[in-house]
């Protein structure tokens, strides 16, 4: 007796939660699987496809050449972003976490508030920094692959992106780095490193989970960016995934949901893989670096 | 090489870690800095190390003024607490990694990694990372690296208190017979006074930031300079009593409420006419005999404590307590009345208002 009711109730601790759990993510489950069935059929009523399934929709990877530079440009995007963002935090965090020096705390601080700042409220400025820049010889337009810093390159959006993300950056990896214990640190001066050598041979391998985990934290948000890319790129030529979507909406001719359904599950798709293999990681993000340590 | 402190003093805003901090370490000498945690004696360490800078004094290194020497340059050898192993390198990547970096040949340092790891007995767990290491095979690697690189000076920051007894036990012998074959200066940071008292050749005993003593065991175990070093050093600790000591004809009679003993002369000459101060006893010192026999003190057993070799009784005499390692075939036991037989060539005093000793200081 007492037996049946201890599972009983050990069944009901699992199963409302999950329940609970299966209830809330219908809704995106349904989107998910809409967005799967629309892209092969001419028109959905419900989920339900109408008329016969096709691969019209798809018509785009052959038919439209710009699609290939887009996703092309929404690769060097997302890595150049996470290079940045990566090399940026983790050196400006090992300073601000191992090193004193005057006005850290002061800079600390002004990071959070940067970090709270929208993004909107500074386009316009942003735009007339870019148009500057555009202006110098070389770097504002002339750069093999990013295409520069200026207006209308994806350089320009790397920099603006970067820059907006870097708050979090580095107060992610100032909490990794807060968690190497000073010993090792200190170890390490000791053995003969200077301290970009601790830096980059001790400390870094160290928290290797936790910068995992904010590339592909950054490399996430850089393949779905769309308010930057779309404000300060004019042209399809240098545009990006989540802008050429959005293009597609804004003809005059009627607009198509299923060859947006099948534009959308293009850009989702690599970065569903991805995260599948590398959600574990992303965890650390949240973890607040405890799995950074030794 | 010879260590000074000079005037050694390390400051952060009004919090002291080290205040005026001097003294010697010979050539080849190994010495304990011994004190209770917080007093700053890691503080100092990591002064001689170069890790923090001194807000005033002096580190020499041979005589020569090291203060604003990197750590690196200094070429000592460091062993943690924490152990402080590089996790993401195998055991001899660990061992070899201080001589990397000093860009010593590739066959030396091959040659010397291995012969450290003999000599700690870590031979077998070269291709292990740390991580698969028990606690005291990972100080045993991280005593090897500090090794591998040939230090000048061994610096050891309470490098057995994470380990459990036994080891801890066996590697205190180790580490010092090393630092007795390789004859490197050693400074060896402890709050464990047994670990002071059979490592060191001399002893620094810090309190809050300050100097207490420095000096050999048998000196700060028989000639503690105030009442500080003398309860902090020695296991049990020190019993301490308030009373008069006075001077009658020419004998001498320390006395409190019950308690009458005569003490010699070159005891407790200074201690004489002061009004009350404390007398301080070890536990060792004091004998237990049956209440019937004629001598001693009279008092009550409050507690016994088998320590296996020994009984620590807990008699108390009036309002005061003196602890007592007894013998346990006197099978003592809970409100026996006992007497105390005190040997007073051991006794010490202390002045009860500046805690200074009335015999050393």
């Amino acid at each position: 007796m007492n037996y049946d009711r201890a599972t009983w109730r050990e069944r009901l601790n699992t199963a409302i939660p999950f329940t609970l759990l299966v209830i809330l993510t219908l809704p995106i489950v349904i989107g998910y699987i809409w967005i799967i069935i629309s892209t092969f059929s001419r028109t959905t009523y419900g989920l339900e496809p109408q008329g016969r399934l096709t691969l019209d929709n798809w018509s785009f990877l052959w038919e439209d050449p710009n699609i290939w530079k887009v996703t092309l440009n929404t690769i060097i995007l997302s890595v150049g972003q996470t290079i940045g963002i990566v090399a940026i935090s983790s050196l400006a965090g090992y300073a601000l976490s191992r090193i004193r020096f005057p006005g850290r705390k002061g800079f600390l601080a002004m990071t959070l508030i940067l970090h709270s700042f929208p993004a909107v409220t500074l386009l316009i400025a942003i735009y007339f920094v870019l148009r500057w820049i555009t202006n110098i010889p070389i770097l504002g337009n002339d750069l093999p692959i990013i295409g520069g810093f200026g207006y209308n390159t994806v350089g320009g959006v790397i920099m603006v992106q970067l820059a907006l993300q870097l708050p979090l950056g580095v107060w992610l990896m100032k909490g990794f780095f807060d968690n190497v214990s000073w010993d090792m640190q200190r170890a390490a001066l000791i053995d003969g490193c200077g301290h970009f050598r601790a830096w980059w041979q001790i400390i870094m391998p160290v928290i290797r989970p936790g910068i995992a985990a904010l590339a592909i934290f950054s490399f996430i948000t850089g393949w779905g960016s769309f308010l930057i890319p779309y404000t300060f790129i004019a042209d399809q030529e240098h545009s990006v995934l989540a802008a050429y979507l959005r293009s597609l909406m804004g003809d005059t001719a009627p607009v198509s949901y299923s060859t947006i359904a099948a534009v959308g599950l293009f850009q989702l798709i690599p970065v569903m893989i991805f995260f599948i293999f590398t959600q574990e990681y992303l965890m650390n993000i949240f973890a607040g670096g405890s799995k950074g340590g030794t | 090489m010879e260590v000074r402190l000079e005037n050694l003093t390390k400051r952060w805003g009004s919090v002291v870690g080290t205040e005026d901090m001097t003294l010697d370490i010979k050539s080849g000498e190994f010495v304990a800095f011994l004190g209770p945690s917080g007093c700053g004696k890691t503080t100092t360490l990591l002064m001689i190390a170069g890790i923090y800078k001194p807000t005033a004094g002096y580190v020499r290194f041979d005589g020569k003024i090291v203060n604003r020497m990197q750590p690196k340059e200094r070429n000592v050898g460091m062993v943690f607490q924490s152990y402080a192993l590089y996790p993401h390198m195998t055991v001899y990547d660990n061992l070899v990694f201080p001589m990397k970096l000093k860009k010593t040949p590739a066959d030396e340092m091959k040659q010397r990694a291995h012969r450290v790891a003999d000599m700690m007995g870590i031979g077998q767990l070269m291709d292990r990372k740390p991580g698969q290491l028990s606690g005291g095979q990972q100080q045993r690697v991280a005593l090897g690296r500090a090794l591998t690189k040939e230090p000048d000076l061994l610096l050891f920051d309470e490098p057995l208190s994470n380990l459990d007894a036994r080891l801890r036990l066996s590697m205190r012998g180790e580490i010092k017979r090393l630092q007795l074959e390789l004859g490197i200066t050693s400074i060896y940071v402890t709050h464990d006074q047994v670990e002071a008292m059979t490592m060191a050749d001399r002893i620094a005993v810090m309190r809050a930031g300050h100097l207490q003593a420095y000096c050999s065991p048998d000196e700060l175990y028989e000639q503690p300079r105030n009442l500080f070093i003398a309860g902090f050093v020695g296991n049990p600790p020190m019993n301490f009593v308030m009373l008069e000591v006075s001077r009658e004809d020419d004998r001498y009679y320390a006395r409190r409420d019950g308690f009458e003993i005569v003490v010699s002369s070159e005891r407790s000459s200074k201690a004489a006419g002061r009004g009350e101060v404390i007398m301080g006893i070890r536990p060792e010192d004091v004998t237990i005999l049956p209440a019937s026999s004629g001598e001693g003190v009279l008092g009550e057993v409050y507690v016994v404590e088998p320590l296996g070799r020994d009984d620590l009784v807990d008699v108390h005499i009036g309002d005061a307590s003196i602890h007592v390692l007894a013998d346990p075939t006197l099978k003592t036991r809970i409100g026996d009345p006992v007497r105390l037989s005190f040997n007073t060539e051991k006794i010490q005093f202390f002045d009860s208002e500046t805690e200074h000793s009335l015999l050393w200081a």
